[in-house]
């Protein structure tokens, strides 16, 4: 008896699950779909789901008007870039939080989290003259310094409720032996850590791939990254929506294939420490 | 040996900055639409001439407006060319952030120019930005749906006309709708429509004093009207249509009219992607009877050139490519008639070719029938006729736009948007010192 509610729990379970992750893909496969439409079809109503004459005349367009790779090539070394220096300063500076913490910790830590609560445009006219100054508009540089910046609060917070997980006594045993601090975090503490570190950098490239704000207003023709290209193709007078989700679907391809495969990491990381 | 030396030195030179000059690579803003990408891919042609090479930048129209702004008020000298309208270009001038652009060649022919354009994109009788392509706005409607009702549309028709249209047509249980109008908050978009409509009832914006003007009659009548209008003839949910939403139903065959930009009647009239293309008439925008004052706007999509570039010679060679006759048989010859920009040059309308264009007269009739420096019928201090040419308009025409949205939608009456857009614009005018 009690197996039969378990497997009709189990059923509900997995039915709920499916239900809602359709919900939240649902958007994403919508814009797959148009992509392979025409023009007309993509605004045809009642709206047309899988019985359509299926083309790729849109990406066809999109190739031919684009240079995708050039914008995909940008697009990897800023979210790679910035994630990648992010992880550098984010493991000591979490390091330090978890295990040497102070009497302020506490409020460094809710100060960092702070600066992500002020509207990202209220900053948009200094960093832009600072830029002009520094001439780093339309860099691929300055555009990694500041997805990095903007960034690396989540880092260290999510660095440090991994490393606060560690029991401290291992370390100690490792600084018993001998270990330098260096040795500490390079040999014990990143190894303990990897799921955590992980899901860190891979979250913040997901971050970083989509963040469409700063990308959009620091950049021109050199440094644009895919959100630039998704931006070229959306159109205030004529309907254009086919090519649009053609650019779109060529934008997130990439992205959603690394989350693809590396949910299982992901999840571990995300929850790790939640189960005591 | 000395003197050899330096002789050659000096060749070099020359020869390096010669290149420099020729080789220029030119970084264009732009908007995505149909005409603009028509010229990206028309570019080699310019490079071929002139040996330039041209970078491309396209964004969606507010970012594009949001980047380019930024970028020349704080000189951050990342375009060569911008893409801007008509409401920016009198204003940008006056701040010196523009390069002139009345010393191009005389084989340019810049009197070909519509002189509605030229008004609209000059300031102190200079040109500071060439129209790549000019609109006005008109009616569009269905003359299998007119025949039906058993109603006509003159080519000069007024708003009663309209109406008495949009009813006979409205045929709501088959989802077809009199009248499909911009209801989407915004300067732009819907207070583009309503500024027009207002125009046409005998209405303006501001008086001589700069006093808002929202709290008269006049007003009152044209927005009644419009509400009347959109809301029992016109698609469910328009306040939340702007062009493309209009222009999607009216292509589906739902919509009985459509008062819009002119640069829609190729997109309706395409067999590719509309079902109604054979059966769509043009007809002047409507006014009302005794208003000397039709509600038709005036825009262009012109080439500026920001001051302060390094590239002004180049960047001159290639706006005076891209607004020129050649390059108006150029996209004929590769693309018809039909795709041509319109809207900016006479000589255009003057082409027996591009006279057979179904569309072409209802457009030159409708842009000479708009005039910038007076779009009322009453003195105005300003310029423009759907919007106001004044730095401080994009926030207050956005704020009214919102108001005259939720009308719309049923969320409050007529009085309520007119009072709460007055006492809006009264503020803001206030504390910009008007």
């Amino acid at each position: 008896m009690a197996r039969a509610v378990t497997t009709r729990r189990k059923t509900i379970n997995t039915i709920a699950a499916w239900a809602i992750g359709l919900l939240i893909f649902f958007p994403i496969l919508w814009t797959i779909l148009t992509s392979f439409k025409t023009e007309a079809q993509a605004i045809n109503d009642p709206p047309l789901f899988f019985f359509f004459d299926w083309t790729l005349e849109n990406y066809a367009i999109v190739q031919e008007r684009s240079d995708y790779m050039r914008y995909l090539w940008n697009s990897v070394i800023i979210a790679g870039g910035s994630t990648l220096l992010g992880i550098v300063i984010g493991v000591p500076a979490a390091w330090s939080m978890a295990f040497v913490p102070s009497k302020r910790t506490k409020d460094i830590l809710m100060w960092m989290l702070s600066t992500k609560m002020l509207p990202a445009v209220g900053v948009l006219y200094p960093i832009y003259l600072l830029f002009i100054k520094l001439g780093l508009l339309d860099t691929r540089f300055g555009l990694t310094i500041v997805l990095m910046l903007i960034n690396l609060p989540i880092i260290i917070w999510m660095l440090y409720t991994y490393f606060k997980e560690i029991p401290g006594e291992i370390l100690e045993a490792a600084r018993m032996d001998g270990a330098t601090l260096k040795e500490e975090i390079l040999y014990i503490l990143t190894p303990m850590a990897i799921p955590g570190i992980a899901s860190t950098v891979l979250l913040n490239i997901i971050l970083a791939w989509n963040e469409a704000f700063w990308t959009l207003n620091l950049t021109a023709a050199k440094a644009a990254p895919l959100t630039a290209f998704i931006a070229s193709y959306s159109s205030p007078e004529g309907l254009f929506y086919a090519k649009l989700s053609a650019a779109s679907t060529m934008a997130i391809a990439p992205i959603l294939i690394l989350g693809w495969f590396s949910q299982k990491q992901l999840v571990r990381g995300l929850t790790f420490g939640a189960v005591k | 040996m000395y003197l050899k030396n330096a002789l050659c030195a000096a060749t070099a030179l020359t020869l390096i900055s010669t290149t420099g000059a020729f080789a220029e690579t030119l970084t264009i803003a732009t908007v995505n639409n149909g005409d603009m990408i028509r010229m990206q891919g028309l570019t080699d042609d310019f490079t071929a001439k002139t040996g330039h090479t041209v970078e491309w930048v396209t964004l969606e129209e507010n970012v594009l407006r949001q980047r380019v702004t930024q970028d020349i008020a704080a000189k951050g000298g990342q375009f060569d060319i911008m893409t801007i309208g008509m409401y920016e270009t009198p204003i940008w001038a006056a701040n010196e952030w523009l390069v002139s652009l009345e010393d191009l060649p005389a084989s340019y022919d810049k009197d070909d120019i519509l002189p509605a354009m030229r008004a609209g994109l000059s300031h102190s009788g200079n040109l500071y930005a060439a129209p790549f392509y000019g609109e006005s706005s008109m009616i569009m409607y269905r003359t299998d749906l007119m025949e039906k009702a058993g109603v006509s549309m003159p080519d000069a028709p007024t708003w009663s006309d309209v109406e008495a249209a949009a009813k006979a047509m409205t045929d709501k249980d088959n989802e077809i709708y009199g009248v499909c109008l911009r209801g989407k908050a915004g300067w732009g978009e819907n207070m583009a429509f309503i500024t027009t409509v207002a125009n046409s009832f005998g209405a303006r914006w501001f008086d001589e004093n700069w006093k808002p003007q929202l709290d008269t009659p006049e007003w009152k009548e044209a927005v009644s009207f419009y509400n009347n209008l959109l809301t029992s003839y016109g698609p469910p949910g328009a306040s939340t249509n702007g062009f493309n939403e209009n222009l999607a139903l009216f292509q589906q065959g739902k919509c009985g009219m459509w008062i819009d930009a002119t640069v829609a009647a190729s997109f309706v009239t395409n067999p590719n992607d509309s079902t109604v293309a054979d059966k769509v008439g043009f007809a002047l925008a409507p006014n009302k009877e005794g208003v000397d004052k039709r509600a038709n706007w005036l825009w262009a999509w012109a080439l500026a050139i920001p001051a302060g570039t390094q590239k002004e010679a180049a960047a001159k060679q290639f706006i005076e490519w891209a607004t020129s006759k050649d390059y108006i048989e150029l996209v004929a010859s590769k693309e018809g008639w039909a795709n041509v920009p319109p809207g900016a040059r006479t000589s255009l309308y003057e082409n027996p070719e591009y006279q057979k264009v179904p569309f072409a007269k209802m457009t030159l009739e409708s842009i000479n029938a708009a005039n910038p420096d007076s779009p009322t019928v009453q003195p105005v201090p300003y310029v423009g006729i759907q919007y106001v040419a004044i730095p401080e308009w994009a926030g207050i025409g956005t704020a009214a736009g919102q108001e005259f949205s939720a009308m719309v939608a049923g969320q409050q009456s007529v009085d309520e948007a007119l009072a709460k857009a007055q006492a809006n614009t009264a503020e803001e005018m206030e504390a910009a010192g008007y």
